[in-house]
């Protein structure tokens, strides 16, 4: 057993985003980002794209499609962005603010006790 | 037991998708020390069997563009799990256990900057495996609570784990069986109260940094 990415040759990693190496601090994705495919998968198209919009039918998380595709967060990073730049995903990002939203809360704690 | 990681079928058969509708992700974050039992209390409340991914980082200057010291970095691997709970038609909350050893907290803006605040799961026999985290968490203005887990063995008296942790008074300690999802669940509530609680009253809400 291995953990996914682990046990990948770097050079894999690299090949897979055209040499890069950082999603960079302007990488609008977050952990919690919910991805939606837009268009389905056609041929030709990097397997790794392929997988994600398949995944994405339904929102999917950032992390979760890490985890599907086995992959370190920043590659997964760079592969959506490359898929939002191109149209082919959108992305629900988390209602970031300095505070936590009141209402946010109390809709987590109704969510919490209704488990 | 099966792991998440040797996980062979296609996403498609074993994944539960969300919602079409859910649209806003939110983070809580357990931290603990080796074997305290954050991937238990994830599974415990998770409506997914627990995931595990991992993120790198090369510590020296990513953000720079000068590929002649690459040689010189060092990265950082961190994996951790996670597991999620769909709270209604729009908010999905993930929880994360994440290891709190040191090098873990070089990653702790990209991973979870934004989070909602950490639960501190604390095995009562190894108490300073915990020390760590919290004085990052407090450092960071991320709201916590501590919470120790029962392991069967003799309990500590509260004020004495409390003593042990050097913690601020009005940080929540209460005593969990990670293995249940009714005592995890109401570790998450307590966590939840304890922020409400922290920016009802001004002068004392975190000021948590935005990345």
């Amino acid at each position: 057993m291995s953990r996914p990415g682990r046990d990948d040759a770097p050079d894999r990693l690299y090949t897979l985003t055209q040499g890069r190496s950082s999603s960079g601090p302007d990488n609008p994705f977050d952990l919690v980002t919910l991805v939606v495919a837009e268009c389905d998968p056609v041929p030709g198209m990097q397997s790794e794209h392929a997988a994600i919009l398949r995944l994405t039918e339904r929102p999917t998380a950032v992390v979760e499609i890490a985890a599907e595709l086995k992959l370190p967060v920043s590659i997964t990073r760079i592969l959506l962005s490359d898929l939002l730049a191109a149209g082919r995903v959108s992305a629900r990002h988390p209602r970031r603010a300095a505070v936590p939203d009141p209402d946010i809360l109390e809709q987590v704690l109704v969510g919490l006790r209704n488990l | 037991m099966d792991s998440a990681t040797s996980e062979t079928h296609t996403a498609s058969e074993t994944r539960t998708p969300l919602g079409a509708s859910a649209d806003n992700g939110l983070k809580i974050v357990v931290v603990g020390g080796f074997g305290a039992g954050k991937t238990t209390m994830v599974r415990s409340v998770s409506e997914i069997r627990p995931l595990n991914t991992e993120e790198t980082m090369t510590q020296a200057g990513e953000d720079v563009d000068d590929t002649r010291g690459v040689r010189g970095k060092t990265a950082t691997t961190v994996a951790f799990d996670f597991g999620r709970i769909t709270l209604d038609a729009h908010n999905v909350l993930y929880l994360f256990g994440a290891p709190g050893q040191e090098r873990f907290w070089f990653l702790w803006d990209r991973l979870f900057s934004g989070t909602l605040g950490a639960v501190v799961l604390v095995d009562t026999r190894r108490i300073d495996d915990s020390w760590y985290a919290i004085d990052r968490l407090e450092k960071h203005g991320t709201p916590f609570i501590v919470a120790c887990n029962d392991f069967g063995g003799p309990a500590f008296p509260p004020e004495q784990v409390r003593e042990a942790l050097d913690l601020d008074p009005h940080v929540p300690l209460v005593g969990c069986d990670a293995r249940s999802r009714e005592s995890s669940k109401l570790v998450l509530i307590t966590l939840v109260e304890h922020i409400q609680a922290l920016y009802a009253d001004p002068a004392r809400a975190p000021r948590q940094e935005l990345v």
